[in-house]
């Protein structure tokens, strides 16, 4: 897919340059003049994007502004996860005691449930604490006090060993539980952290289609740019194609523009990015603070960068690409 | 160095510029070619390089058949090449020596040579402290030099020139005139198209008339 075309092998053997004079007389540059020249023409295209800095500096906002997009909802989710990893450790079975079970006899069960070996631990909640910690954080206050009884039952909260915390195996666990004596009922407090995991997969799939949208955006404004320079420089072109310049060595400069496009591109997007994960950082912390928790929000580490940049130059790439093999063979010297 | 054989150039509409052309010249030779306009001397010149394709006919360059050339060896002829158009075709953001090393950068040749080269064919043409200049501050005249210095520069062997003295006075004309005339002493065949007939008598080298696309060589003179 790479344009560059090697330009002619650089030996030649004696006897066939003697047979064919006319060959022998081109001059054949070596791997080390090849590369010497991409170096210049990658250094002269950064040149030309430098001497027009308002036309250049439009571009690469726009294509950082397209970039940043998916990065900084890759980020958002990012943190999600990161936040929601914590509580994943935390499923636990709820198993509701029949009422007419006694206190002793819940304390028994929840000494011999702990002692299981797919059981990490396991918490009583006496029905007098329940209701005391109802009461409180409820506001239904007056609806208890009209009752006779308490109607809470006792409560084992029951945390699986980490070898049992898997989905499937935890299912079983609460199968099992639900039918020891004196359980009522068992639940499994896990529902609403699939139910988190199912909604983050949708948006996860929406920052996929926007990106992809995105993605062609910026290959429509790279080959744009470059379509316009290729026009300014129509004259340029077609006095190098008459003295002998190769497809390949007229094309090289736009294909290099184009990358650096996308790589300026890329670096406007992270900076984008960052400001933004600056000015929300204080609110976030603050807001994890009122929670008590350590949370903070993490920025975008080298990989996403990388890929960032090495995203947006490719993109660059391909859409100058495009343009070029377009544009430039229309232009022809006459 | 070009044989042409029976070559007929058809443009797209109808219009023959060439009819039923037949030529050869030799390796070291400088030959002029006349005839009025729209006779067909830039068609004929243009084939040469390529940039149009003869309809019918064959034509050889440099050992090379034009006509069954591949497009991606169409630059390869061109480097061995040097052409000079009528109205320079010079780029006019660069520096007389940024345009002068373009061949050069072309081919790939490394920057010390580069320097040095560009410098020869610049004192060649007596534009040498000229070179940090931008063509359009330059006089006609100079601007052609400028465009003779670039199709030298890269040492072709074949020059073809179309119109080179035709926006200039007589002296400046004549000028340019004994250039060729030296590039020609040093082993470089020459093709010129020129509708100055006094000066090219004046040189008393082989001429090639060109009337309505067809070919005649009034007076094949002393080689």
């Amino acid at each position: 897919m790479m344009p560059f075309r090697r330009q002619r092998p650089a030996r030649r053997s004696p006897p066939r340059a003697a047979t064919r004079p006319a060959a022998g007389r081109l001059r054949l540059p070596g791997p080390k003049v090849y590369l010497l020249r991409h170096a210049e023409v990658l250094v002269s295209s950064l040149g030309r994007l430098w001497r027009n800095p308002v036309a250049s500096l439009m571009t690469v906002a726009v294509i950082g502004i397209a970039l940043a997009l998916p990065t900084g909802l890759h980020l958002v989710l990012e943190n999600a996860r990161l936040l929601s990893g914590g509580w994943d450790g935390s499923t636990q079975v709820s198993l509701f005691l029949r009422r007419e079970v006694p206190a002793a006899e819940s304390q028994r069960l929840a000494a011999a449930l702990q002692a299981r070996p797919e059981i990490a631990a396991t918490t009583l909640i006496p029905r007098a604490e329940a209701l005391a910690e109802f009461r409180a954080l409820s506001g239904f206050g007056g609806a208890l006090d009209a009752l006779d009884d308490n109607p809470l039952p006792d409560v084992i909260v029951v945390r699986p060993a980490p070898s049992h915390a898997a989905p499937g195996a935890v299912e079983g666990l609460v199968a099992e539980l639900a039918v020891e004596p004196g359980v009522e009922h068992a639940r499994l407090d896990m529902q609403w952290v699939k139910r988190l995991h199912a909604l983050m997969e949708i948006v996860r799939r929406g920052v996929e289609v926007i990106a992809a949208l995105l993605a062609l955006a910026v290959l429509l404004v790279v080959g744009n740019t470059i379509r316009l320079d290729i026009q300014n420089r129509r004259r340029e072109i077609e006095v190098a194609k008459l003295i002998g310049a190769t497809d390949a060595f007229i094309r090289r400069p736009f294909l290099y523009s184009g990358a650096w496009y996308g790589l300026l591109g890329g670096l406007a997007a992270w900076l984008l990015v960052s400001l933004a994960l600056w000015a929300t950082g204080g609110p976030v912390q603050q807001l994890a603070l009122l929670y008590q928790s350590p949370f903070r929000l993490v920025a975008a580490d080298t990989g996403t960068v990388l890929t960032l940049l090495a995203g947006g130059a490719l993109l660059g790439l391909l859409g100058s690409w495009l343009a070029v093999g377009r544009h430039l063979r229309a232009i022809e010297p006459s | 160095m070009i044989r042409f054989d029976r070559v007929h150039k058809r443009y797209p509409g109808g219009h023959e510029a060439l009819k039923d052309v037949s030529f050869q010249v030799t390796a070291g030779e400088m030959v002029f070619l006349t005839g009025h306009s729209g006779a067909g001397k830039s068609t004929l010149l243009k084939l040469i390089a390529l940039i149009e394709r003869a309809s019918h006919g064959q034509a050889l360059v440099d050992g090379e058949n034009l006509t069954q050339m591949r497009r991606g060896r169409i630059p390869y002829l061109r480097r061995r090449l040097g052409i000079i158009f009528q109205d320079h075709h010079l780029l006019y953001d660069r520096t007389v020596f940024d345009n002068v090393a373009l061949p050069l950068v072309i081919s790939g040749v490394p920057h010390h040579e580069i320097t040095r080269r560009v410098r020869a064919a610049l004192d060649k043409v007596d534009l040498l402290g000229k070179e940090r200049l931008y063509p359009i501050t330059l006089s006609g005249g100079e601007q052609q030099r400028v465009g003779i210095a670039r199709a030298v520069v890269h040492k072709p062997v074949l020059l073809i020139a179309d119109e080179p003295t035709g926006n200039l006075d007589p002296d400046l004309a004549r000028e340019i005139m004994q250039l060729f005339l030296l590039f020609n002493q040093v082993g470089v065949t020459v093709l010129i198209a020129s509708h100055a007939l006094d000066l090219v008598r004046a040189l008393g080298r082989r001429v090639l008339h060109l009337d309505h696309g067809r070919l005649s060589e009034p007076d094949a003179g002393a080689p």
